[in-house]
């Protein structure tokens, strides 16, 4: 079994070189494949040296859960075991998280909603782990198909939330998410998102690093909290609310907690700034007035229309997000400057990306959010869908 | 509403809402400036020593960990306070107290407000109090009172005091001394 105690100053347990999150994401040599989003996890989780793993089998993220399995039985994940259910999972996780360890679960929609209430018991916590969400949509009725409605539930808990457009930015993104989470400043949990199916199941081209090498392993004292026990907060309010105990340790406890846990997430800003070249990212005509608003694959199909506009002699651009939690709201008002209407496609019914765009912009600048087009249930978005809703628009 | 703190953030208790994080490594902050760490220490030494009732308030990390590094820290923040003509209140743990703690004796990061208030503490120096406590702290403490606060942090330091020093190790607090005794000389104090 692999463990802690066979590191050296300058290898983990599995004999790899230990570097820096610098050396693996931005100077490594790196050679080309052709994986999924779930086999590229599998690569990335590798060279994390990651202590604990569990999840429970739900589709799309079954197949990344059961290759980080893989990992434990080839000695590069220090625990790995399945849980009774997502419940359990997501406790088990907190568990090995707040014992100091670099841990990582995966899931998809419903068994997201299922494990909910610990997702704010992660951040109140502080407890830095990942969550790898390969989103497919909820009940009801049932889907199994690419639809990221989940994203919706996660997005006022407290976690730091990412969102990957590919296969090659779900490897880069879960390496960075690690060393971002664990910054004692930061120190919340986050969640990398990717599209089900379109990501986890897509074979893509991908530049990876050699598998020798591995990033420095989680220092859990450099930690805001000390180990918790059953006396001291959040332990003790794990089991014993001490705003229901004393007039004296009430609102403003609770409330300063909440503040500190959302201070945290903003904390993250320079540091995701770093490792992800930017909080967003902007392709096509830089002048255009008209812009797209996306995330994950719903930004690979508004490139797309983008290229297609070209074509028309319609100037745009996309912009994508790539970080959600923090919002990106600085960078996405620079990047609108100039735009007047900005559609906001999205791989849900609900619109929840234009709702917080919308928030989020509200009386900070004069473009008009436009909330469309929306697909849900597992429907394609192909780009005549989108250019059919900016024609709308040009053609009044 | 809580009163305001002298940095007038308002409504909202936490500096990050107003854009200001924790001051880059190298760096540190008064307010929302990002100042170098020299002029950030002449500014605690001198609210320090023309505050009234100011106070230490050391934390766990100094007042009991198991590391050479902490017996140092502990010996250094006695001849602080000593300098800074400050009182040292701990704050020796986290723990909710019921119904409440002593005012007079200790600090909690539940309620930091009623040692400020009970001993009308007009400048504070958060020091060896685990970083998440000491936000929690410092957020309620701007909320509820007018103490200026100063965090000195062995890691990243705090947007939410007044004044915040990052990466303060023995060698770091030995450096604020010196600059102490300075100001100290200056203001005749």
């Amino acid at each position: 079994m692999s463990k802690r105690t066979d590191m050296t100053d300058t290898h983990n347990w599995s004999g790899q070189k230990l570097v820096s999150t610098d050396y693996m994401l931005f100077e490594a040599p790196r050679t080309k494949h052709f994986m999924t989003g779930s086999e590229v996890l599998k690569e990335a989780v590798k060279r994390c040296t990651v202590d604990a793993s569990v999840s429970y089998p739900i589709t799309p993220q079954s197949e990344a859960a059961h290759l980080i399995g893989e990992l434990w039985a080839e000695g590069y994940v220090g625990v790995y075991f399945r849980g009774e259910n997502e419940f359990g999972v997501m406790s088990e996780v907190a568990g090995c998280s707040m014992a100091g360890a670099r841990t990582i679960t995966t899931t998809s929609g419903p068994g997201t909603l299922r494990a909910m209430e610990n997702f704010a018991m992660w951040s109140g916590t502080r407890a830095p782990m990942q969550l790898v969400l390969m989103a497919r949509g909820i009940n009801s009725p049932l889907t199994i198909q690419p639809d990221n409605l989940e994203v919706f539930y996660l997005l006022e808990s407290g976690m730091m939330i990412w969102y990957a457009e590919n296969v090659q930015e779900l490897f880069d993104m879960s390496i960075a998410a690690f060393t971002v989470a664990e910054k004692p400043d930061v120190h919340v949990p986050i969640v990398t998102v990717v599209d089900g199916f379109f990501v986890s199941h897509t074979r893509e081209a991908v530049e990876l690093p050699d598998d020798d090498i591995a990033i420095e392993p989680y220092d859990p004292y450099a930690s805001p909290l000390p180990p918790i026990d059953s006396e001291m907060p959040p332990g003790r309010f794990l089991r014993d609310p001490f705003v229901m105990k004393s007039n004296y340790i009430s609102y403003a406890a609770h409330a300063s907690w909440q503040f500190e846990i959302r201070s945290a997430v903003e904390r993250s800003v320079p540091y995701a700034k770093h490792f992800l070249n930017g909080l967003v990212h902007v392709s096509g005509d830089e002048d255009a007035e008209l812009a797209f608003v996306a995330c994950g694959t719903a930004s690979q199909q508004a490139k797309e229309a983008q290229r297609e506009l070209t074509k028309l002699g319609i100037k745009s651009k996309v912009i994508k997000l790539r970080t959600i939690r923090p919002f990106p709201e600085a960078e996405l008002l620079e990047a609108l400057q100039g735009v007047k209407h900005a559609f906001v496609p999205e791989f849900n019914v609900v619109g929840w990306l234009a709702n917080d765009v919308k928030a989020k912009l509200y009386g900070k600048c004069d473009t008009e959010i436009i909330g469309g087009p929306r697909v849900g249930g597992g429907m394609s978005m192909p780009a005549e869908a989108i250019i059919a809703e900016v024609m709308e628009k040009v053609n009044g | 509403m809580a009163n305001q703190g002298p940095a007038y953030y308002s409504p909202y208790p936490a500096a990050t809402y107003d854009g200001v994080i924790t001051p880059p490594e190298g760096k540190a902050l008064l307010l929302t400036d990002v100042v170098d760490e020299e002029v950030a220490m002449r500014e605690i030494a001198k609210v320090m020593l023309t505050s009234d009732n100011a106070t230490i308030f050391p934390g766990p990390q100094v007042l009991y960990a198991w590391n050479e590094e902490a017996k140092k820290k502990a010996t250094l923040i006695k001849e602080m306070a000593e300098v800074l003509n400050a009182k040292m209140i701990p704050m020796y743990d986290y723990r909710p107290k019921y119904p409440k703690i002593d005012p007079e004796v200790e600090i909690n990061p539940n309620h930091p407000n009623l040692t400020i208030w009970h001993n009308d503490i007009k400048a504070a120096i958060f020091v060896g109090v685990h970083c998440h406590y000491a936000n929690v702290a410092l957020k309620i403490v701007r909320a509820e009172t007018d103490c200026y606060t100063v965090a000195i942090c062995g890691l990243s330091g705090h947007e939410d005091a007044m004044a915040t020093l990052r990466d303060q190790h023995s060698h770091e607090m030995e450096k604020f001394i010196a600059i102490a005794k300075e100001v100290k000389a200056e203001l005749g104090k």
